[in-house]
């Protein structure tokens, strides 16, 4: 047994942790996300030109750093404490993962693109009526020739106003909400035919209302099998939901360690309030849910390359952080008081992103659900 | 013990639904579904309506104004008020500062103030916290130093700064608490000033909050010269007011009645969405479940606040016990706010506040708003004394700890 890091993954996050510092401090972020186009394309550059850290998880002979989910992990919480916004999750992690899983004829080349910063993927999969269900696929592909035909509209797509390429879920049989019609399609975000409305989301992203038009695409365009792509989705999904954990997990360690700073500063009744016992008490339970949440986050990203392991384990990991999103976000605004509700505090920042982290890939009750069902099988 | 309404008050609840039926304002009802923020004329709109009928302090003493309402009426139009989602009447003349004035205030300075508030012609804002006084107010620093000046009338010269102060950015008048005896014990050296927010020296600042909006404000008083006729009470006695105030503010925080409307939008919300599984949202055993323990704890808040309503009626005041009726409202508020932004799933996350005026929507109307509504909500176990401080307050004064 061993939870220590690689020497490679310990440069990569002092790499990492580096660059925030002087590129991405709270106004310089701030100053970004408020106007257009929400992303630093320069920052993304740095990243795969000066950092080299888009080739993160890929093989060496694919051009990357030859590590895996921990290396991830490692870039994820970075990006946590920093509150980045640029779009690793969807390009990296989840558009690299579906290319690796496949074994796509093009993937190679994509994921080039990818390690160079040149091809940026964003994940669309929920529609406006599926909520967390990855089965419930309205957005349909028609056979057409060789080729598929697109049509349908895919919600809350985060990235999509910075993307190259979208990874689009599509029915291609069965009916809205079973596990089996569902496949997997590649689709240029310019391709005739797609169409977007982007706006900001709460937490200082992007995300975009994705429109398919009879959208046409080769054969090419189909990434794993067809009809039988929901077993590839989840896998993929299981892995982004282990790398946004450990975003959270940076997110979580800024709103504590904030929150502690903070009321040693901050001085009433003639003290520092943290003298008070009942903050200090509400201050080691945040400390409780972060530590275990940053355990559960290793577990999960031990585990997600087992597939018998995989998704009880993204599940049990999600339950958890966004328990811990919850009570340490809140906690962390009622400890700051007044100050704790401003713009112009980084503190209410972390809380909204955490607070989105919650529910992303799928919320509390959903993975309890799920978690249930994978432990316990059907209830009586 | 019974629940029962009486015959007259059956009927004084189809006369309540009746008028707000009739009356409610068309334009307000307008822009408050379009989501949009409120204008300050928009914002006075009901309360006008109310003056004219003579229903808008439904608490004040007859003789000023009230109502003369049994408590059981009072709480029939806070019910019927919140189930129509009439607009709240701005709490800080009507129901924070006039029973300072009424209770404390000279002849004089009630029949100068209270009609302007009643009839909502002069707007009031609050300058209680500061930035080193918030859950310790009495340790506030804000000067205010008497002098004579040369038309030979006496003056405070009040230095010092404001803040969380609510819709300043709107305000004719605030009320302040300010330091007069600066070697006296905290609590002792307190006055309660009335300041024309008019006077020079006096600059407001917006506070932007977390959801992006624009609601509290810091007030910088500089060399503000405010006639000593405006002190409410006696000199260094101020506190006594603030006190008054802070327990009428607790017993209306409860906001039982708006909590039910609001448990009510989100069963519709959660009839409208679908569950993972394609059925409604509300048939979902998780859900529902969360949904049936926020009904109780609504129920267990509701009738705890029935008795304490019940005991002002027989003559006891709001004591201690309020504090429990702010903790409960308030993780009551939180509480909903947060299962409605669960409810409405990924569309809980688009911020279409700056992109209001393109008619850009996304998702369905009800999420709008809805991450906002929860972010600001944090709020209330903040503001109004801490739910740390009310926990304290009960500890001390119902416990004896």
């Amino acid at each position: 047994m061993d939870f220590s890091f690689t020497e490679e993954q310990s440069m990569l996050r002092d790499t990492v942790a580096a660059y925030l510092a002087d590129h991405y401090d709270f106004d310089k972020r701030r100053a970004a996300v408020a106007k257009e186009p929400g992303w630093r394309p320069a920052v993304w550059k740095a990243f795969a030109e000066e950092l080299g850290i888009l080739g993160a998880p890929f093989s060496e002979e694919l051009g990357g750093l030859g590590g895996g989910p921990i290396d991830n992990m490692v870039v994820m919480e970075e990006f946590g404490k920093a509150l980045v916004v640029e779009p690793y999750l969807g390009t990296v992690v989840i558009g690299g993962g579906f290319l690796k899983h496949s074994g796509h004829a093009g993937a190679a080349d994509l994921i080039g693109g990818i390690i160079e910063g040149k091809n940026i993927f964003a994940f669309a999969s929920a529609e406006p009526q599926s909520r967390y269900n990855l089965a419930a696929v309205a957005t349909t592909a028609k056979k057409d020739g060789a080729g598929w035909v697109l049509n349908g509209h895919k919600a809350v797509v985060v990235g999509a106003a910075f993307a190259t390429h979208l990874i689009v879920t599509a029915r291609t049989s069965g009916g809205e909400r079973d596990a089996q019609g569902i496949s997997v399609f590649l689709v240029e975000k310019g391709a005739r035919g797609v169409t977007t409305r982007d706006y900001p989301t709460v937490d200082g992203n992007r995300a975009s209302e994705v429109y398919f038009e009879n959208v046409s695409v080769g054969a090419d365009a189909l990434i794993g099998p067809a009809d039988h792509g929901l077993p590839l989705v989840e896998k993929v999904v299981d892995e982004a939901i282990a790398a946004t954990c450990a975003e959270a997990c940076g997110v979580l360690r800024k709103l504590h360690e904030g929150t502690v700073e903070y009321t040693k500063q901050r001085k009433q009744f003639g003290q520092p309030i943290s003298s008070f016992q009942v903050l200090q008490h509400r201050m080691v339970d945040m400390f409780i849910n972060v530590e275990q949440a940053v355990s559960m986050t290793y577990m999960a990203n031990i585990k997600v390359t087992d597939d018998a392991e995989r998704a009880k384990a993204a599940s049990a990991a999600k339950v958890q952080i966004g328990k811990a999103c919850r009570f340490v976000g809140q906690n962390a605004i009622q400890l700051h008081g007044g100050m704790g509700m401003t713009d112009e505090m980084a503190i209410g920042h972390y809380f909204k992103r955490a607070t989105m982290i919650e529910s992303a890939f799928g919320s509390v009750d959903h993975h309890l659900a799920r978690y249930e069902f994978l432990s316990l099988g059907h209830a009586a | 013990m019974n629940l029962d309404f009486t015959p007259e008050e059956d009927a004084f609840r189809e006369d309540v639904r009746a008028f707000i039926k009739d009356n409610y304002p068309a334009e307000l009802r307008g822009a408050q579904d379009e989501g949009e923020g409120l204008t300050k004329e928009q914002m006075l709109l009901w309360h006008k309506v109310l003056a004219k009928k003579g229903w808008v302090a439904p608490s004040w003493p007859v003789e000023h104004g009230g109502t003369g309402w049994t408590p059981t009426q009072k709480y029939i139009w806070s019910e019927e008020t919140a189930r129509a989602d009439c607009q709240p009447v701005l709490p800080f003349g009507i129901s924070m500062l006039a029973p300072v004035l009424y209770t404390f205030g000279t002849e004089e300075q009630k029949q100068r103030f209270l009609p302007g508030i009643y009839n909502g012609e002069v707007w009031w804002c609050q300058g209680y916290s500061e930035p080193g006084a918030g859950s310790d107010l009495a340790s506030l620093q804000t000067r205010a130093e008497r002098i004579t000046a040369d038309d030979g009338k006496e003056y405070y010269i009040v230095n010092g700064s404001k803040t969380w102060t609510t819709l300043a950015q709107h305000a004719d008048w605030g009320f302040f608490l300010v330091r007069t005896d600066p070697d006296a014990k905290p609590q002792s050296g307190i006055s309660f000033l009335l300041i024309d927010m008019k006077t020079p020296g006096i600059t407001v600042r917006p506070i932007i909050t977390l959801e992006g909006g624009h609601e509290v404000n810091d007030v910088f008083l500089d060399n503000v010269k405010v006639p000593v006729e405006n002190r409410i009470f006696h000199e260094n006695q101020g506190w006594t007011c603030a006190k008054a105030l802070l327990a009428h503010e607790r017993s209306g925080i409860a906001g039982v009645a708006r909590s039910k409307r609001n448990m009510e939008k989100l069963r519709t919300i959660a009839a409208t969405e679908r569950s993972d599984t394609g059925g409604s949202l509300i048939g979902d055993a998780f859900f529902r479940r969360k949904v049936a323990e926020l009904e109780i704890d609504l129920t267990a808040l509701e009738f705890t606040e029935l008795r304490t309503l019940a005991g002002e009626s027989s003559g006891k005041g709001p004591g201690p016990e309020s504090s429990i009726l702010k903790i409960k409202g308030t993780e009551i508020q939180q509480r909903i706010q947060e299962l409605a932004l669960e409810a409405v799933g990924h569309y809980g996350a688009p911020f279409l506040r700056d992109l209001k005026g393109s008619n850009f929507s996304v998702g369905p109307d009800y999420a709008e708003g809805l991450a906002g509504q929860m972010f600001n909500g944090r709020k209330t176990s903040i503001f109004g004394g801490s739910n740390e401080i009310q926990r304290n307050i009960i500890a001390k004064m119902v416990l004896g700890l």
